[in-house]
């Protein structure tokens, strides 16, 4: 099945369809599996939350990739923790996509064949272990700016899955702050450590909300179908405000000349980021993108003998079970 | 709450099976065949971290225990270190040590013994774990042709080391009491699996107890490496 014809047989007349759609979405009412939808709704809807999910389970990567480097037992296990509840948001996010008419499969094949992307930020290095706290506090922190409006999205099964990891990564987002606290306020060396990490995770984390608004060519058809309700310059506002004074309470600095208070405004100004090194890394050109999809095809690849091992076991047994009863 | 001079050795012996063990499991997280098995191996995983902590408590300081000792004085069983191999492999491991480790907190819960507060809830985390890999045991050795190959070859490569957590360690009496039982489980399971039980002896002149005596297989003192390299780098700090 293709994304958008797998809506369930029309009743009634098209226009009519469209106007019910629009009155319950007018009227903040979640749409549902069984519901209809625009075949434009439900692709934009499977392009978002697959994208969403497959971010989840590449970003498990750069994390791991510290698991066994864990300075202490404690911080391991947070970290153990962390990687799994990052499957487990996976799992829900595809379940939600596939109300939608897609299959699991059908999109792990698109993030591997390069048809559908993840978050850009994945595609950076974790090379020291203060990056996993920088990724805690700012892309944990900002996942969190851009989810928790989804949690009044239109569409209940995103909506129900985002409230339930906005709970978890909210968790997520305090241990990061607390571990870099721990190194801010740490040896020389563990304070140089945190404050290089931040120093490299910032602007990426700024990019995670997406093109500026002129340039975003998805958003105002996003927010009038209600599945985004903020644009991407809004919450990267959030963001900026919010983090400042966090960055403040950790001791660490932002590595922005022109960050600075706008009274005018009740917002802070920011410098200009560099659009240039955010289409490039969309591009496939960051500095992991290779790394990070190789890495995901193998793990598929190489586990193929066992998903068929899985299924053989499965159809033989579920036939002895037929035979016998 | 510090365990006495006998409970020590045998806390140490426990503890140091839970942590390496844990450790490799760490090493699968984002290269599992299927994303419920990256929930599933990072859920025993974090298991198995949390009984290593409980134990080594016991003895001293978890983290100076964990990362700054040098391989000799690693007491873990030589099971435990065993690469990962494929999933086959990890399995294989999984199923010989849960297997083993139910049955002792099983008892150890069962007894009076300085363990067995802590058994008794380790015995229901190891009682999952167990579950998980008998049942990944049946389905690769009754799946296909290529994953029972594989699964045999796990079960015949990893069979010198499953003598070894019966060998008799201070403390622990009552790890050579389950070593029948442990046998009569595994034969069951296995053979349900449609694969054949091993001819080869469970312990080499080299496996018998060499883990609980400091002497290790080569690839462990990699692995000890890279987990403590970076604890290692900054003495003195905290995390």
């Amino acid at each position: 099945m293709t994304e958008g014809q797998t809506h369930p047989a029309k009743e009634g007349s098209a226009p009519d369809q469209q106007t019910v759609f629009d009155a319950a979405v007018a009227a903040d009412e979640r749409i549902e599996p069984r519901d209809w939808m625009p075949d434009a709704y439900r692709a934009s809807l499977v392009r978002q939350i697959a994208q969403h999910a497959h971010s989840e389970i590449i970003g498990m990567q750069p994390e791991a990739n510290w698991i066994t480097r864990a300075p202490s037992l404690r911080r391991k296990a947070i970290l153990m923790a962390k990687v799994q509840d990052e499957a487990g948001h996976g799992l829900y996010l595809y379940s939600a996509a596939e109300t939608l008419g897609t299959s699991r499969e059908e999109l792990l094949d698109k993030l591997h064949a390069g048809r559908q992307k993840y978050s850009s930020i994945f595609n950076y290095p974790t090379l020291t272990w203060a990056d996993v706290g920088a990724i805690g506090w700012l892309v944990d922190g900002a996942a969190i700016t851009n989810q928790v409006p989804i949690c009044r999205c239109s569409y209940g099964p995103y909506a129900r899955a985002m409230v339930r990891i906005c709970k978890e990564e909210s968790f997520h987002q305090r241990q990061g702050f607390e571990s870099l606290l721990a190194l801010s306020q740490g040896t020389p060396e563990q304070h140089a450590m945190a404050q290089d990490a931040v120093n490299r995770w910032w602007w990426p984390s700024l990019m995670m909300f997406g093109p500026p608004d002129d340039e975003s060519s998805h958003s105002a058809q996003s927010m009038q179908w209600k599945i985004k309700r903020h644009s991407n310059d809004e919450l990267r506002q959030r963001f900026v405000d919010i983090a400042v004074p966090q960055a403040k309470a950790l001791g660490l600095t932002l590595p922005d000349p022109d960050l600075r208070w706008n009274e005018e405004r009740g917002h802070h100004d920011f410098g200009a980021i560099d659009w240039a090194e955010f289409w490039d890394v969309l591009k496939g050109n960051g500095p992991c993108n290779d790394q990070r999809i190789t890495q995901r095809r193998r793990a598929h690849e190489e586990g193929a003998w066992v998903r068929d091992a899985a299924a053989a076991y499965a159809s033989k047994h579920r036939k002895t079970k037929g035979e016998a009863a | 709450m510090t365990a006495t001079s006998v409970a020590r050795t045998a806390a140490l012996a426990l503890g140091d099976d839970a942590l390496v063990l844990s450790h490799r499991l760490g090493e699968w997280a984002g290269h599992a065949p299927v994303l419920e098995e990256e929930v599933a191996l990072a859920n025993i995983a974090l298991d198995l971290l949390g009984q290593a902590r409980i134990l080594l408590s016991l003895v001293g300081d978890e983290d100076e225990l964990a990362y700054l000792r040098e391989e000799r004085a690693f007491r873990n069983l030589q099971l435990v270190e065993q690469p990962n191999g494929d999933f086959a492999h990890t399995i294989a491991r999984q199923l010989f040590f849960s297997t083993y480790q139910h049955l002792l907190y099983g008892r150890l819960a069962a007894g009076d013994g300085e363990f067995a507060p802590l058994a008794a809830k380790a015995v229901k985390e190891t009682e999952y774990h167990r579950d998980h890999a008998e049942q990944w045991t049946l389905r690769l050795g009754d799946g296909t042709e290529e994953s029972h190959a594989r699964m045999q070859r796990a079960v015949d490569t990893l069979w010198r080391f499953t003598g070894e957590p019966f060998q008799p360690v201070e403390g622990l009496a009552e790890a050579p009491l389950v070593e029948e039982e442990w046998l009569a489980s595994v034969t069951t399971v296995l053979e349900r699996a449609t694969l054949t039980v091993p001819e080869g002896p469970r312990t080499g002149a080299w496996a018998a107890g060499a883990g609980r005596q400091g002497l290790h297989t080569e690839p462990f003192g990699r692995m000890i490496a890279e987990m403590q390299h970076l604890h290692r780098s900054h003495p003195g700090a905290t995390w």
